[in-house]
C-alpha cells in the first residue's frame, strides 16, 4: 500500500518451466528432484562440438499460452543472450528476441480489470548452483556445486504490460495466470519447487505523473512473497523520494525472512547481452495446421471454468469459495458439476472434491465422475456417514472399485436405521440427564449425543441420521 | 601410396587387410611426424581395435563398407569418444570428449581407421597453422614453407601420404587454401551437406566439414560416406545427399564456366598462369568460359571478419575454467575465468574475441555486425545472379604459393588476405573444390578454384576430375 496522493506501477514477468518430457534441445529426461547431474549429455552440458535440436512439445506449449492469453502467434527466431555464469555451461542463453513466439495478448482479472501481455516467448533454464560458506551467494562462498539437471529445461516467460497498481492486482495476476499455466497442461506451476518463478517491475509515481525508475526484485517464489515484496518496494521508493532522495533503477533481492528488498545490481553495472540470431537453428514458424491443432486442443480457460461452476453456487460463503478456487485450479470442476447434477447439495459436492479429491490428485485421471456422484449420494440419503464417504472415496481412488462396492466391503452400509437406533437407545440410556434437557429443548445437546454414538461406532454413524433418530425420540 | 579407392577395394576382397595398410600409415607417421609436426595425437591402440574390426568383418563375408581399412586422419577440432581432443589450444589440453562427431560415427561405419587427430591453427582461426598451440606443421613439399591452414594438420598428413585420407573444416578457406598449399585435393561442401555435430564451432553459420584427398575420386568417395541429414544438427541438409561417383566422368562438355575477375584479381603471376591453364583445359573439354565479376566479393573479407569473430565471442565463452580443460584458480569465479582464458587463449584467439565482442556490442551492432549480415544477404543474392549465366565458376584458390613462416605474423591483416577467395564462398553457404593444377614459384603447387550453387558437388567433382586428368598433361 502506498499513501494517499501516490500510485504504484507494476509489470511481471513469469518464467514457467514447460512440463515437457525431454529437455528443450536434447533427449535428456526434464524431471525435477533427481540426483544431481543425472539427467545430462553432451548438449545440455554445452560440451564443444555439441548442438540443439529444437523440441517440437516445448513449442506446443509455448502456443498453447500465447493461445489461452489471446496473444498472436508469429513466426519466430531463437537469439543468444551473452553472460558468463558458472550455471550456465554454455555461457549463453538461447532465448528469444526481437520475434518472440508470442506476441500481445491480455489476461482479464476477477476484478474486472484487464492486464496487457507484450510476449510470451520460448528460453533455456540454466543449471543450479548451491554456494557453500561465506554468504551463500555466489560471491564470497567457500565453493559452489553445480547440478545441471535443470540445464536446458524449456521456459516460457510471460511478460504483463506496467498495467498493475496495487500488490494484491499483481497478485490476483499470477494467480490467474498460473491456473491458466496448469490448465494448458504446459506447468505444474510449483512455485515452491521454482517451475514458476516472478520478477516484479516496481515503480511509484505522484497521481497523474509520468512512469517513475523501476526497480526489478528477482526471483519471487511464492504469491505471498509477490505481495509482501511489491508493497515493501513501494512503500521504499516513496519513502526514498518523499525524503528527497532519487530511486536508483537496479535490480533487488527479496529476503524472505527480513521481509525487505535489497540491492543485487544497479543498472550501470548491467551486462550487455550482445544478442545475435543463434547460428544452430533454424527459423520457427508454426504453420495454420499446427496454430489450430493447438487451438484445438485447449480446453475452458480457469477463469470460464471458474464462472460457470460459480453460477451453480448458492450464495456460497468463503470456505466454500476457498473450495472452489482449488477445484478451478485443480480441474476438478468436472466431479462438481456432475454431482450438482445429480441433486448432491452444492457445499457437499465441493468438499469431498477439494479435499479428498484434491489429496489424491494424481489419481483423479482414472476417477469415473459416477463414482464420484454416487459416492455422495449414498452419503447424503444418509447410507454412509461423512467419515465413511471419505474413506469409499479414497478406497475407490486408490482400487477403482464402485463405492457400493466398496461400502459393502468395508461393512458400511449395515449401520444404517436398525443399528444405528439401537446404539442411539444405549447411549441415551447412559446419560439420562442430557437427554432429558435435550428434550427440554436444549438443541446444542444434539453435538454431544452425535459424539458419543460416533465413539461408539468408531466414526462410522451419519450425524444427520443420529440426529434424525434423536428427534424422533424426544 | 595406394589410392583409398584401391585399398577399400582390396581390403573388401581380402587381398590385404586394414591391419596391413594401418602399419603401413603408422609407419609413414613415424618417420614423418617429428619433423612435420602434422599429429596432435596418434591413437594406435584404438586404430588397431578398429582395423582389427574391420578385418573380423571381411573375415566373417561382411562388407565392412566403402571405406573399409582406409587410415583416415581427423582434425583436432572434431571430437572422438575418448581421444584427445584439443582444437589446437591449451585450453582444452588433456580433455577427452564422452562422445563423437557425427562424422567419425559414419566413418566407422563405413569401415575407415581413424589413426589421429591432426594439428591445426588454435580454434581454427589462422591460415598458416602457425596459430596452434603446439607448435606449426610444416609443408611436406618444403619443410621451410606453411602448409596453410587453418586445416594445416589434415592437409600435411595427406600430402605427406601419412594417410590417403584426412577431414578438415573450412569456415573461411581452411580446406581448401592448405589443399592448394600442400598439392592436393580440398574439398568445402554446402553448408549443411555434413552434419556439423561434434565439430568445434569456430563460426557456426560458417563451418563445415570437408574432405582431403590425393585425388578426385578418394575426395569424392570419402565424402559421400559423410554427406547425408543428421538429426541431431538443426542446420543439416533434409534431402538426400547428392551421389557423386556415379557422376565423376561426366566431363563439362557444354557447360559454362565463370570466370570471376573478383577470385583471381591480386594473386601472384604463378597462381594467375595456372587458373589460365585451367581455363583453356576446361574449354578442351568443352565447356565455354563466361568473364564475370561479382564486386560483391570485394566486401567479402570484411564482412567475414566481422561475422565469425562474432559467432567465434560466443562460441568460445564456454571455455571458462568450469566444467572441463584448463583451470587456473583465482578467489572468485570471474576471476577465475578471467585468468583461465588468459593463460589459455593464444593472441589470434584472444584478438578475434574482442574484436567480435566489439562487433556484437550495445550501440556498435548495427554498425558492424549488422551491416556485416546485409553485405552477406548481397553476396548470396550476387553468386545466384551468377549462376543464371554460369553452371559454375572458376577462379584461384590462394594468392600465393605457400609461403615461408613468419612471414606474415607479424601483421594479421596480410595473413587474412590469405582467404580473399575462399571466403565468398563460406558467407553464400556454397560448395567450392581446390584441385591442383600446375606448379609456381619454387615448384610449389597452385591450387584452382571450382565454385558452384548449394548442392552442386557433383557438377565440381566431374570438372576437379577434368583438370586433374589435365595437370601435367600440358
Amino acid at each position: 500500500m502506498v499513501p494517499e496522493g501516490w500510485e504504484m506501477v507494476i509489470g511481471l514477468e513469469v518464467h514457467t518451466e514447460l512440463k515437457t518430457t525431454t529437455k528443450m534441445f536434447c533427449g535428456c529426461a526434464n524431471a525435477f528432484g533427481a540426483e544431481a547431474n543425472t539427467n545430462i549429455c553432451p548438449v545440455c552440458l554445452g560440451l564443444p562440438g555439441s548442438l540443439p535440436v529444437l523440441n517440437v512439445r516445448a513449442v506446443d506449449f509455448a502456443m498453447a499460452i500465447g493461445l489461452a492469453l489471446h496473444a498472436t502467434i508469429a513466426p519466430s527466431t531463437f537469439h543468444r543472450k551473452n553472460y558468463f555464469y558458472p550455471d550456465m555451461p554454455k555461457d549463453f542463453q538461447i532465448s528469444q528476441y526481437d520475434l518472440p513466439i508470442n506476441k500481445g495478448g491480455y489476461l482479464d482479472l476477477p476484478d474486472g480489470s484487464r492486464v496487457t501481455i507484450e510476449r510470451a516467448h520460448l528460453e533455456e533454464d540454466t543449471g543450479k548452483s548451491t554456494h557453500l560458506g561465506g554468504s551463500g551467494r555466489l560471491q564470497g562462498a567457500d565453493h559452489s556445486l553445480v547440478d545441471y539437471n535443470r540445464s536446458g529445461v524449456p521456459l516460457v516467460e510471460i511478460v504483463s504490460g506496467p498495467d498493475m497498481r496495487s500488490a494484491a492486482q499483481a497478485r490476483a495476476y499470477a494467480a490467474q495466470l498460473r491456473g491458466i499455466l496448469i490448465a494448458t497442461g504446459a506447468s505444474d506451476g510449483r512455485m515452491e519447487e521454482g517451475s514458476m518463478r516472478i520478477d516484479a517491475n516496481v515503480s511509484v509515481r505522484r497521481e497523474g505523473d509520468g512512469l517513475g525508475t523501476r526497480c526489478e526484485i528477482k526471483n519471487l517464489n511464492s504469491l505471498r512473497s509477490l505481495q509482501r515484496a511489491i508493497d515493501f518496494e513501494a512503500d521504499r521508493q516513496v519513502h526514498l523520494i518523499e525524503g528527497g532522495g532519487v530511486v536508483r533503477q537496479e535490480t533487488r533481492h527479496w529476503d524472505e525472512v527480513r521481509g525487505e528488498t535489497s540491492t543485487m545490481r544497479v543498472k550501470e553495472e548491467a551486462e550487455d547481452y550482445r544478442y545475435f540470431r543463434e547460428p544452430d537453428l533454424v527459423d520457427l514458424a508454426p504453420d495454420a495446421a499446427w496454430q489450430e491443432r493447438i487451438r484445438g486442443s485447449l480446453g475452458a480457460m480457469p477463469a470460464e471454468r471458474r464462472s460457470v461452476l460459480l453460477a451453480r453456487l448458492n450464495e456460497p460463503n468463503a470456505a466454500q469459495l476457498d473450495a472452489l478456487d482449488v477445484v478451478i485450479d485443480l480441474g476438478l470442476d468436472e466431479f462438481v458439476l456432475a454431482a450438482i447434477d445429480a441433486d448432491i447439495e452444492p457445499p457437499l459436492a465441493l468438499a469431498r472434491a477439494a479435499n479428498e479429491l484434491a489429496a489424491a490428485v494424481e489419481r483423479v485421471g482414472s476417477l469415473a465422475p459416477s463414482a464420484f456422484v454416487e459416492t455422495l449420494a449414498m452419503e447424503q440419503r444418509g447410507e454412509l456417514s461423512a467419515t465413511q464417504a471419505k474413506t469409499v472415496l479414497l478406497e475407490v481412488l486408490e482400487h477403482g472399485d464402485s463405492p457400493r462396492a466398496v461400502a459393502a466391503t468395508k461393512g458400511f452400509e449395515q449401520l444404517s436405521s436398525d443399528s444405528l437406533g439401537a446404539i442411539v437407545g444405549e447411549v441415551l440410556v447412559e446419560h439420562p440427564e442430557e437427554w432429558a434437557r435435550y428434550r427440554e429443548g436444549d438443541e446444542k445437546l444434539a453435538q454431544f449425543f452425535i459424539g458419543q454414538v460416533m465413539q461408539r461406532t468408531r466414526g462410522q454413524a451419519n450425524g444427520k441420521a443420529v440426529v434424525a433418530e434423536l428427534r424422533a425420540r424426544r | 601410396m595406394t589410392s583409398a579407392t584401391q585399398i577399400a577395394r582390396d581390403v573388401r576382397a581380402g587381398t590385404t587387410s586394414a591391419a596391413a595398410q594401418l602399419e603401413t600409415s603408422l609407419a609413414a607417421i613415424r618417420a614423418g611426424n617429428e619433423e612435420l609436426n602434422v599429429f596432435l595425437h596418434v591413437d594406435e591402440e584404438g586404430a588397431r581395435a578398429a582395423a582389427k574390426r574391420v578385418d573380423e568383418r571381411v573375415g566373417a563375408g561382411d562388407d565392412p563398407g566403402a571405406l573399409a581399412g582406409v587410415p583416415i586422419a581427423l582434425k583436432d577440432n572434431l571430437c572422438q569418444r575418448g581421444v584427445p581432443t584439443t582444437a589446437g589450444s591449451k585450453i582444452l589440453a588433456g580433455w577427452r570428449p564422452p562422445y563423437s562427431a557425427t562424422v567419425i560415427d559414419r566413418l566407422l561405419g563405413a569401415g575407415a581407421v581413424p589413426v589421429g587427430k591432426t594439428n591445426m591453427d588454435e580454434f581454427a582461426m589462422g591460415s598458416s597453422t602457425e596459430t596452434s598451440a603446439y607448435g606449426p606443421t610444416r609443408n611436406p613439399r618444403n619443410p621451410e614453407r606453411v602448409p596453410g591452414g587453418s586445416s594445416g594438420g589434415s592437409a600435411a598428413a595427406v600430402a605427406s601420404l601419412m594417410t590417403p585420407l584426412s577431414l578438415g573444416s573450412d569456415t573461411g578457406g581452411s580446406i581448401r587454401q592448405p589443399a592448394a598449399l600442400c598439392g592436393i585435393v580440398g574439398v568445402k561442401p554446402t553448408y549443411g551437406l555434413v552434419s556439423r555435430y561434434g565439430l568445434i564451432a569456430f563460426a557456426s553459420s560458417l563451418d563445415q566439414i570437408g574432405p582431403f584427398a590425393n585425388n578426385v575420386e578418394d575426395a569424392a568417395l570419402l565424402l559421400e560416406v559423410i554427406a547425408g541429414h543428421d538429426p541431431m544438427d538443426s542446420t543439416s541438409l533434409p534431402e538426400p545427399a547428392p551421389s557423386l561417383l556415379a557422376h565423376l566422368d561426366d566431363g563439362v562438355a557444354g557447360k559454362r564456366v565463370g570466370l570471376v575477375r573478383e577470385l583471381i584479381e591480386g594473386a601472384d603471376d604463378d597462381v594467375l598462369a595456372s587458373v589460365e591453364a585451367a581455363r583453356a583445359a576446361l574449354e578442351d573439354a568443352g565447356a565455354t568460359i563466361v568473364e564475370l565479376s561479382i564486386p560483391e566479393c570485394r566486401l567479402g573479407l570484411s564482412a567475414y571478419y566481422l561475422i565469425a569473430p562474432a559467432e567465434a565471442s560466443s562460441n568460445l565463452a564456454r571455455y571458462d575454467g568450469v566444467r572441463y580443460g584448463l583451470r587456473v584458480d583465482a578467489d572468485d569465479v570471474a576471476a577465475m575465468n578471467e585468468a583461465t582464458r588468459t593463460a589459455g587463449f593464444g593472441a589470434e584467439v584472444k584478438r578475434r574475441i574482442m574484436l567480435g565482442t566489439y562487433a556484437l556490442s550495445a550501440g556498435y551492432y548495427d554498425a558492424y555486425y549488422g551491416q556485416a549480415l546485409k553485405v552477406r544477404t548481397q553476396m548470396i543474392e550476387a553468386f545466384r545472379r551468377a549462376y543464371v549465366d554460369a553452371d559454375f565458376l572458376l577462379g584461384a584458390t590462394a594468392p600465393s604459393v605457400a609461403f615461408a613462416f613468419g612471414e606474415k605474423t607479424a601483421n594479421p591483416l596480410t595473413m587474412y588476405l590469405s582467404d580473399v577467395f575462399t571466403i565468398p564462398t563460406n558467407l553464400a553457404g556454397d560448395p567450392a573444390i581446390s584441385v591442383p593444377f600446375g606448379s609456381g614459384a619454387g615448384g610449389l603447387p597452385v591450387g584452382v578454384q571450382l565454385l558452384g550453387p548449394g548442392r552442386s558437388e557433383a557438377q565440381l567433382f566431374a570438372a576437379a576430375r577434368v583438370l586433374e586428368m589435365a595437370n601435367g598433361v600440358a
